[in-house]
């Protein structure tokens, strides 16, 4: 027992050490306001936090699924297959010297990997609302951790578009040792992106429902099955920059395609310009999470 | 006070959440939006609730605190704040060693992995790193008794199995302040028996210090050297257990007499507006007396339309151990309830409950199944001895003193 009396208003000095000196907190919590730092080196110490949400999601994915992994490869396809068919014989859109499919391939392989980040990471929040409320840890790690199923099912689709370039008798440059570049620029934008759409999402659920459909234009808004030049062309004369300005990820899937197949015209200023953006997007999309971040136990 | 250190020290802290008043809550930004632009001059009717207003105290390392009040009092507030789930609007927390909490149990277990895929999983949730994990796997295991179920998917455990697994990682949480909340109302006596060692072995053997958030005042009285009793997010008392609960019993006891006002109670569970409970008169007002016929009426309100409606009244001891229970469906009929219904349900019964003090839950259901209102604890009644109780020691028997009847035979 111990002779405690009741505290009710008691103003106490702070605690102090034999020696006089007070003693260090582990932790101070206090309210706070403003823009938070990213504190990286939390997020270091849940190292092992974000590679375990990675790996539950990597093997959820295709857990009780009959085909298993083979949907990974089938998907990027038949997407390649539909949006090859479509630009390439029904619409007669050139693809240069690349084939149509390989072509519209190399654009989907890119694209998913921009948009299954986005869709994961923007609803990993929403999707993990019983750990939100009821654990602590960095919240960034949870869309963060999207990353890595994404990465597993990048490096099959790629793996399948070395088969298909074998097949057609086509050889990488080396341009293709810029790829993982180019990759890491396109997460950076989904992400971005994500982070704030995430952020939004836990207040407001429209954002669960806009983001498939943004998505879906994007598809077509962007360079996938067609050359960025090409589109341009298409625009009246002064206008053109605007489809470069207007959708970035259009530089970033331009370059990714010019390291797999070579050729074509890139415009290296948009790729820069992109690149740019991609990396002010993801700190603007980081920063804006952690200043949201606050409310989201409360409101979710 | 003592020379002892301190582990947690908390001054001046608040916590307010604002509630929006007239105006419906708009969870799409479109409504929103809509919203501002028809009633540009609006202002929404804001009302600031204060979840904790200006608590203050210090808890000694090694201590066991419990914290005590009834639903809404912001004893859950209080234990995210401390947990940095969420954040004070005001005030100050330090903490002297490494927090770990456990508000759940099982949190982020997912049914689709397996034993040992989940036990990684949850470890890695509530701030274990791996190679501890690792370390700590057998003890784990060994405290959850599924060893052989290891490489089953916990969806196929029975209830026992997963809360007994979740339970084992989390009680393998290796920090110097443990904020514990109302996890033992969770598995089988045995197992909570289990549980309960563990804690106290945290404390008093490896020096602990633990925050342990119960209604169960059996457990905190079993656990605790000292409690914390909140109410309405103030602190009221901090003292010895003992004290304390028993001054927060008999204020609960005081605003019990004659009709039970739980209309504004917070509930926990059921269809909210749907079906209500709003109280419930207890012998209109006159004591209850043991041996002596009670009668009980309890009413209710509706905005939907319900079939099958069973209402029930459950009386437990003050440590929650539950002696009786009684359902309208037991030699009663279930009712179909109308839209926008008030109505009251009342029932005859003999008391037979030792004089003393119990808490009474109070519930309603829809068919078998759904649970469309159920306040637990929600009061505590006073039963005084009747004309015909026996006198003596109450306390040494058991909780209910039933009648028979008695025949003497007797040879010479």
């Amino acid at each position: 027992m111990i002779e405690s009396q009741p505290l009710r208003n008691a103003k106490l000095p702070p605690p102090v050490e034999p020696g006089g000196e007070p003693k260090q907190p582990h932790l101070i919590i206090r309210p706070s306001s403003g823009w938070a730092a990213l504190n990286l080196r939390q997020i270091w110490l849940y190292r092992d936090l974000l590679m375990t949400l990675a790996l539950r999601d990597v093997k959820l994915r295709y857990r009780q699924t009959a085909l298993g992994a083979i949907w990974v490869v089938l998907q990027p396809l038949l997407g390649a297959g539909v949006l090859s068919f479509v630009f390439n014989r029904v619409a007669d859109v050139p693809t240069g010297d690349a084939p149509a499919f390989l072509f519209a391939f190399v654009g989907m392989l890119a694209f998913t990997a921009f948009s299954s980040t986005l869709t994961k990471a923007s609803s990993s929040l929403v999707g993990n609302a019983q750990l939100v409320s009821k654990v602590f840890f960095p919240r960034l790690v949870l869309p963060l951790s999207t990353v890595l199923s994404t990465l597993v099912d990048f490096a099959v689709s790629l793996t399948v578009l070395f088969v298909l370039m074998l097949l057609y008798r086509i050889a990488p440059g080396p341009q293709l040792l810029l790829l993982p570049l180019w990759l890491g620029l396109i997460l950076l934008l989904s992400l971005g992106c994500g982070l704030i759409a995430g952020a939004l999402m836990v207040s407001y659920r429209d954002v669960q429902y806009v983001l498939p459909v943004v998505v879906n234009l994007l598809t077509f808004a962007s360079p996938v099955a067609y050359a960025a030049s090409f589109a341009a062309s298409k625009l009246p004369d002064g206008l053109q920059p605007f489809y470069f300005i207007l959708n970035p990820l259009a530089g970033l899937l331009e370059a990714f395609r010019w390291s797999v197949l070579g050729g074509g015209e890139v415009q290296w200023g948009y790729v820069a310009y992109s690149s740019v953006f991609a990396l002010l997007l993801f700190l603007a999309g980081a920063f804006a999470f952690r200043k949201m971040e606050r409310k989201f136990a409360d409101v979710i | 006070m003592s020379s002892k250190d301190i582990a947690v020290s908390v001054r001046g802290l608040s916590k307010s959440y604002t509630i929006a008043h007239n105006v419906e809550k708009h969870s799409t930004m479109g409504e929103a939006m809509l919203h501002r632009f028809k009633n540009p001059l609006q202002r929404a009717e804001k009302e600031t609730f204060w979840a904790l207003r200006d608590v203050e105290f210090d808890i000694e390392q090694g201590d066991v605190v419990g914290i005590i009040g009834r639903n809404g009092a912001g004893k859950s507030t209080l234990l995210k704040i401390l947990s940095q789930i969420t954040e004070p609007t005001k005030g100050e927390i330090k903490l002297y060693g490494r927090v770990g909490s456990l508000l759940e149990v099982g949190t982020g277990f997912h049914p689709e992995l397996t034993g040992r895929e989940n036990i990684f999983l949850n470890g890695a949730i509530l701030g274990m790193r791996r190679a501890e994990i690792d370390k700590q796997f057998d003890a784990i295991v060994d405290f959850s008794e599924v060893e052989n179920f290891l490489d089953t998917p916990v969806k196929r455990y029975s209830s026992g199995m997963y809360v007994r697994l979740a339970f084992a990682v989390a009680a393998h949480l290796n920090p110097e302040i443990l904020i514990i909340d109302e996890v033992l109302a969770v598995g089988d006596a045995e197992f909570q028996k289990k549980c309960l060692g563990k804690m106290q072995d945290v404390s008093s053997r490896e020096g602990k210090t633990v925050v342990f958030v119960s209604h169960n005042m059996g457990a905190v009285r079993g656990l605790c050297s000292s409690a914390i009793w909140l109410k309405n997010g103030q602190l009221l008392d901090y003292g010895p257990t003992s004290t304390v609960i028993n001054s927060y019993l008999s204020s609960s006891a005081e605003h019990s007499k004659g009709f039970i006002d739980l209309k504004q109670e917070p509930r926990l569970h059921g269809w909210g507006e749907r079906f209500k409970i709003c109280g419930l008169s207890l012998n209109n007002g006159m004591p209850l007396m043991h041996g002596q016929p009670v009668s009980v009426a309890i009413n209710f309100e509706s905005t939907g339309s319900i079939q099958d409606v069973v209402v029930g009244l459950g009386i437990s001891t003050l440590e929650g151990v539950r002696l009786l229970t009684y359902e309208s469906r037991y030699l009663g009929e279930n009712k179909d309830i109308n839209q926008n219904t008030k109505g009251t349900i009342s029932a005859q019964m003999e008391c037979y409950l030792h004089p003393g003090q119990y808490s009474l839950d109070i519930g309603a259901g829809a068919g078998d199944t759904e649970v469309i209102d159920y306040l637990p604890a929600c009061s505590i009644i006073e039963i005084l001895p009747g004309p015909n109780t026996p006198h003596g020691l109450y306390d040494t028997f058991a909780s209910v003193r039933l009648p028979a009847e008695w025949n003497w035979v007797t040879t010479q």
